[in-house]
């Protein structure tokens, strides 16, 4: 995505936009680039920096968005087995999850 | 350059966002230099959680473009996170430090000295050997400190040298491992903690749990007894209860509403509030506390004159404009608690934001922080809270997203694997 595209975004959007989730809107308009970013900062405390782990909790870079997506639908739901991921897995939308695991899929393992 | 325009065009269209920008474009303010010529300065005072999350993310997520300034007295971190194992024993000081020298490779400048104070006006930082640095934006993440006058018998440097608190990890961390090994067996190690709101919620109840498991295995007829100021067990409560009810029973005795008036250190005495004085044979205060002393000599600390208020966007002080202020030093939001977790997600946002500010972006209107802390019942067994917050535009604070987070169902050495692997890797994310 080209760094800048979200500047065309007019004022009165940003103000829309202000307080509310990452919602259908967000998906068709251009996202600002760092909204993944920032959210998957929320993960780096235990999955390292941009995802790169240096311990046991698995890395998250460089893996597939479509596994993220997947385990964090399954963590939410109770289907897989966890100590913490099915806590923190409730408190984000289905878009806040697709742009995290988009950001991790482009990090170098 | 194209975007140039399309940029100042946002810059003015999205005004009400308050942005600054660096571009050579003239009759943009706030920043020591315009044009490209030098690069945008922040300073970051104070290396811990908070600190050099902040002084890393700015550096690597403005690539290069912000100058990055960490003012922090010691060469290496030591984590709290983790100190009280230390108490117990499973692990050395060693064990949970980490050189500054890796934030090197990320552009970030390592100023050992102690900030004394800053000059709003002149956006200039002063140090204790006279120097001064020059800042855009000054992001503070001064911890805690002591209530000066709280406890009088705590004031000389002696007598905290004698009743310690360690509630900052380091030479005290040590000092108080070697009062519990030169404490005879059937001796009393006692904890006081004062009123919540307080640095790191379970760590007082944790500690108790290390220093039992200590004494099982070498001074079993040794006792821990927690004076609690508070009206009850203010964090893990199950948790923790199951265990000094568990296979801690008869070692560790919990007292609520222990308030004190003072602290005897000649004497290891607790000045009770009420009823008959506490003397102990090991004797561990944690004393009232607030803001960093240079959150507090500067007027930064604007909520009840112990803590810091911010704009929980961009983490700048609603005393001081731009100053930013992280970690254990703020005025909670709702069920926000003061842990390292925590300092390193605000570094994370304050970071975005600072980024974005010098930068001619946009503030991110929609942060998000989660917070996990990890608690040892011994050198394996371990239990989790766990909770995630968002920003409420309404409120204009962090509010937690009901049905997110909570507890460990019960102790498990699975999480004590995790709680290592989560010590391991905050620790890279904030320092390599
Ligand atoms: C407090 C530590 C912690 C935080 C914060 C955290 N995780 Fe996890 N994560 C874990 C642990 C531990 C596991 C293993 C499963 C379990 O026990 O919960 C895990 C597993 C995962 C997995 C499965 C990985 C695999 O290869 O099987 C995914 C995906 C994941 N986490 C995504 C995330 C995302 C996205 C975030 C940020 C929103 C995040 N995690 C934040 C600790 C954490």
């Amino acid at each position: 995505m080209n760094r800048f595209s979200y500047q065309v975004m007019t004022g009165a959007l940003v103000t829309a936009l202000t307080g509310m989730y990452v919602g259908a809107a967000f998906a068709q308009t251009s996202v600002s680039p760092t909204l993944g970013r920032n959210l998957a900062a929320q993960c780096a405390n235990c999955h390292g920096t941009n995802g790169k782990s240096v311990a046991d909790v698995p890395s998250l870079a460089g893996q597939s968005a479509a596994m993220i997506v997947q385990k964090m639908q399954d963590y939410r739901d109770g289907k897989l087995p966890a100590s913490i991921m099915h806590q923190l897995a409730k408190a984000y939308s289905d878009d806040q999850v697709a742009l995290m695991a988009d950001y991790f899929s482009k990090q170098a393992k | 350059m194209n975007s140039t325009s399309t940029r100042r065009n946002f810059v003015k269209s999205a005004g009400a966002l308050s942005l600054l920008g660096t571009l050579a474009s003239g009759g943009v303010t706030g920043c020591a230099s315009l044009g490209g010529v030098a690069k945008p300065k922040v300073v970051v005072v104070g290396g811990g959680y908070g600190g050099a999350t902040a002084a890393k993310y700015i550096a690597m997520w403005s690539e290069g473009k912000i100058d990055v300034t960490l003012v922090e007295r010691d060469a290496q971190f030591v984590s709290c996170p983790l100190s009280n194992l230390v108490l117990g024993g499973s692990k050395t000081i060693n064990d949970i430090s980490v050189a500054y020298g890796g934030l090197a490779k990320y552009g970030v400048r390592h100023v050992r000295g102690d900030a004394t104070g800053f000059d709003p006006d002149k956006k200039t930082l002063a140090l204790a050997d006279g120097t001064s640095l020059p800042y855009d934006r000054l992001v503070l993440s001064p911890g805690i400190d002591f209530i000066p006058d709280a406890l009088p018998g705590l004031a000389s440097a002696d007598a905290r040298g004698k009743v310690l608190a360690a509630w900052k990890a380091g030479p005290e961390t040590v000092a108080l491992r070697n009062q519990l090994v030169a404490m005879k067996d059937g001796g009393v190690f006692a904890i006081h903690i004062p009123k919540a709101p307080y640095r790191c919620p379970p760590g007082p109840y944790e500690r108790a749990c290390q220093v039992a498991w200590y004494f099982q295995q070498v001074k079993p007829k040794s006792k821990v007894i927690i004076l609690d100021a508070n009206e009850d067990v203010t964090s893990k409560k199950g948790l923790f209860t199951k265990a000094w009810n568990g296979q801690f029973k008869g070692l560790i005795e919990y007292r609520n509403n222990q308030d004190i008036q003072d602290v005897d250190a000649t004497n290891n005495t607790l000045k009770m509030t009420f009823g008959e004085d506490f003397k102990a044979d090991v004797l561990n205060v944690i004393p009232p506390m607030r803001a960093g002393n240079i959150a507090a000599s500067s007027g930064l600390n604007n909520s009840n004159k112990r803590w810091c208020q911010v704009d929980w966007l961009t983490y700048e002080s609603t005393a001081v404009k731009n100053v930013h202020i992280l970690g254990d030093a703020l005025q909670i939001a709702p069920a926000m608690p003061k842990s390292g977790h925590m300092a390193n997600q605000h570094g994370k946002v304050c970071a975005a934001a600072i980024v974005a500010l010098l930068t001619g972006d946009t503030v991110n209107q929609t942060p998000m922080v989660a917070n996990t802390c990890y608690s040892f019942i011994d050198d394996k067994n371990v239990v989790h809270v766990a909770s995630v917050h968002r920003y409420d535009a309404a409120q204009k604070t962090m509010v937690p997203i009901a049905g997110s987070g909570g507890l460990s169902v019960e102790q498990n050495v699975l999480e004590g694997v995790y709680a290592n692997s989560w010590a391991r890797n905050i620790w890279a994310d904030m320092l390599t």
